[in-house]
């Protein structure tokens, strides 16, 4: 923990790339030399990015079938409300409890309920909104957004370690690299 | 890249001529059926069919959607041009039909047509000259569009690029007229065994199940590929995880068709649409149809909900295998609820009828008569042609990236 001491006005080390393979290559890379505390940032999507920087699972896909299921039950229930015990009336000779018909209805709240789910659950598992974030600080990380690729070492991880981090990251023929402020 | 090495297995042969005993001996047994049962026979003949043209047409669809969309299942096209490029055997598999439709079809009779008011009516549409008139029509137009989409893309391999706008073209043009083709052929071969029950969904539940026969058997064949080289090392987890995907949309397709038409018929009440529901939920059916719901959509639905397992062909190709034995199951509740326990179309029979839950022998031998020599077919057609269809200018594309593309 001694090299955090040393370096505390720095959040990580950043290197820079122009393509997305490369970036892949260089978080598979950190991930076998044991760094765990870091993070990609991409113009587009990459699938293999992921898989990559060693990403566990997260419970958003629970959260969505939980969701989900709380959608269905709670439009069954409230078709099931107002057609038998609220306002009970006869449509063309059939039963109260006309469970075709609610069929529409339940399917609908499922997905409502997984949508919303999927979208609160994933803007708070990932901490957002999140209106600072230091890797802003790097002034070539504008181009994140157009076509840059960016790969941040960050000081917390057990592994960093500021020089060996810094010739690590060189290594894997970067751009450049940068210092990132907290 | 090095072409020759893209032709298929040796263990192909092996299928191949597996399918062709299987096959051979199937059509015996059916050719028993037809001496034994003639009704049953046409029935159940009817019924195989159906299956195996819906691989096939559904696959011309699939290749026609793929060239219009890309998408990196693009790796998988000449498994589904080998499918389509099974029609003309499909043709000539379909004459059992012709022999059979005065068993299969009432508005065949003309001593029933003249005692029915609908059938009277719908006789200028709905004669034999006709019919066979527009089964000529619509093999025609499968063949021909099949033909054109391998031709061309053949064409590719050998570096002729000049064909490329022009499958795009045909594919759009080549959807509509599959859509409306199978609509019409769906209403003349299957829905007119009752003469009185019509459904404005039943298209859709043609295309819809074609489309699911077609994914499903891919993805088999695909797990069969990629064991041996080689397509070991071209197909990746993205990959079968694209035709996953197509799946399991599939699945919820099939199940969003059917329940629609089962609530409408519920909520609008009509003499006409109701009897088709009421045959299938009584004297037996009532279990079949519970069967289908369970396994036809619930099982496969929360099976492909995971992704592992769609992206490991090992454990895909279980639930792609189940949903062919489903898909046939479908379409025998389909037709066999308006049959007699005899064979004999209830319709023509004397009187009230109903339909108690059975199964004949033939059921098991028509599937396997027709299924053997088709795959025959399809082995011969896949093993004419490189396996990938590597002079496609979107190929690279699917190779390289494992991106999210569909």
């Amino acid at each position: 923990m001694s090299h955090i001491d040393e370096t505390p006005t720095l959040y990580g080390l950043m290197a820079e790339f122009d393509n997305p393979s490369d970036l892949v290559r260089a978080a598979e890379r950190a991930r076998l030399a044991g760094y765990r505390n870091m993070d990609a940032y991409s113009p587009i999507p990459i699938e293999e990015i992921n898989e990559a920087l060693g990403y566990k699972r997260t419970r958003l896909p629970l959260l969505v079938l939980l969701g989900g299921i709380c959608g269905g039950i709670g439009g069954y229930s409230l078709e099931y409300w107002s057609s038998v015990i609220a306002y009970p009336m006869n449509i063309g000779g059939r039963p109260f409890h006309s469970w075709p018909q609610f069929i529409p209805v339940t399917f609908e709240t499922t997905v409502l309920g997984a949508a919303l789910s999927a979208f609160v659950g994933m803007w708070a598992l990932n901490g957002l909104p999140q209106p600072y974030h230091p890797v802003f600080n790097v002034p070539a990380f504008e181009r994140a957004s157009r076509d840059r690729f960016f790969l941040c070492i960050e000081t917390i991880d057990p592994r960093f370690d500021r020089h060996a981090t810094q010739q690590f990251l060189e290594g894997l023929h970067p751009l450049g690299v940068s210092e990132v402020a907290p | 890249m090095d072409t020759t090495v893209l032709t298929a297995p040796q263990d192909l042969a092996a299928h191949r001529s597996k399918a062709l005993v299987v096959g051979l001996v199937g059509l015996a047994a059916c050719g028993l059926g037809f001496v034994l049962n003639r009704d049953q026979f046409f029935r159940s003949w009817l019924i195989a069919y159906l299956l195996f043209l819906g691989i096939a047409l559904g696959s011309m669809a699939l290749v026609m959607i793929q060239h219009l969309t890309g998408g990196t299942w693009g790796v998988f096209r000449r498994v589904l041009e080998a499918s389509s490029r099974t029609l003309p055997l499909l043709a000539l598999l379909f004459l059992p039909v012709v022999l059979g439709m005065s068993t299969l079809y009432p508005w065949t009779h003309d001593d029933l047509v003249r005692a029915d008011e609908v059938l009277r009516h719908r006789q200028p549409y709905q004669n034999t000259g006709f019919f066979l008139a527009r089964a000529l029509v619509y093999f025609a137009s499968w063949i021909a569009l099949a033909w054109t989409l391998t031709r061309w893309s053949r064409r590719q391999d050998e570096g002729d690029m000049s064909g490329n706008m022009l499958l795009q073209r045909v594919s759009g043009a080549g959807l509509v007229i599959y859509a409306l083709t199978i609509t019409l052929a769906g209403v003349d071969w299957v829905m007119s065994i009752n003469p009185h029950w019509y459904s404005t969904l039943f298209g859709f539940l043609m295309i819809g199940g074609q489309g699911l026969s077609a994914l499903a058997f891919t993805i088999v064949i695909a797990t069969l590929l990629v064991k041996d080289e080689p397509m070991s090392g071209l197909l990746k987890p993205h990959h079968f995880h694209d035709l996953g995907k197509l799946m399991f949309a599939f699945v919820m397709l099939w199940a969003y068709f059917n329940f629609s038409q089962f609530l409408l018929t519920y909520a609008a009440n009509l003499l006409e649409e109701i009897p088709y529901f009421i045959a299938r939920i009584n004297h037996g059916w009532q279990y079949l149809a519970l069967f289908l719901i369970v396994f036809h959509f619930a099982v496969p639905w929360l099976l492909l909900l995971s992704r592992d397992r769609k992206r490991n062909p090992a454990r895909l190709v279980w639930v792609a295998a189940w949903i062919l034995f489903m898909r046939y199951t479908d379409l025998f509740m389909l037709v066999t609820p308006e049959f007699a326990s005899t064979g004999q179309n209830l319709h023509m029979l004397a009187g009230e009828h109903e339909s108690l839950f059975f199964v004949h022998w033939l059921d098991l031998a028509a599937p396997l008569g027709i299924g053997g020599v088709w795959l025959w077919m399809f082995f011969t057609q896949l093993a004419q042609r490189p396996l990938l269809a590597f002079g496609d200018p979107y190929l690279r594309e699917s190779m390289e990236t494992a991106g999210g593309g569909h």
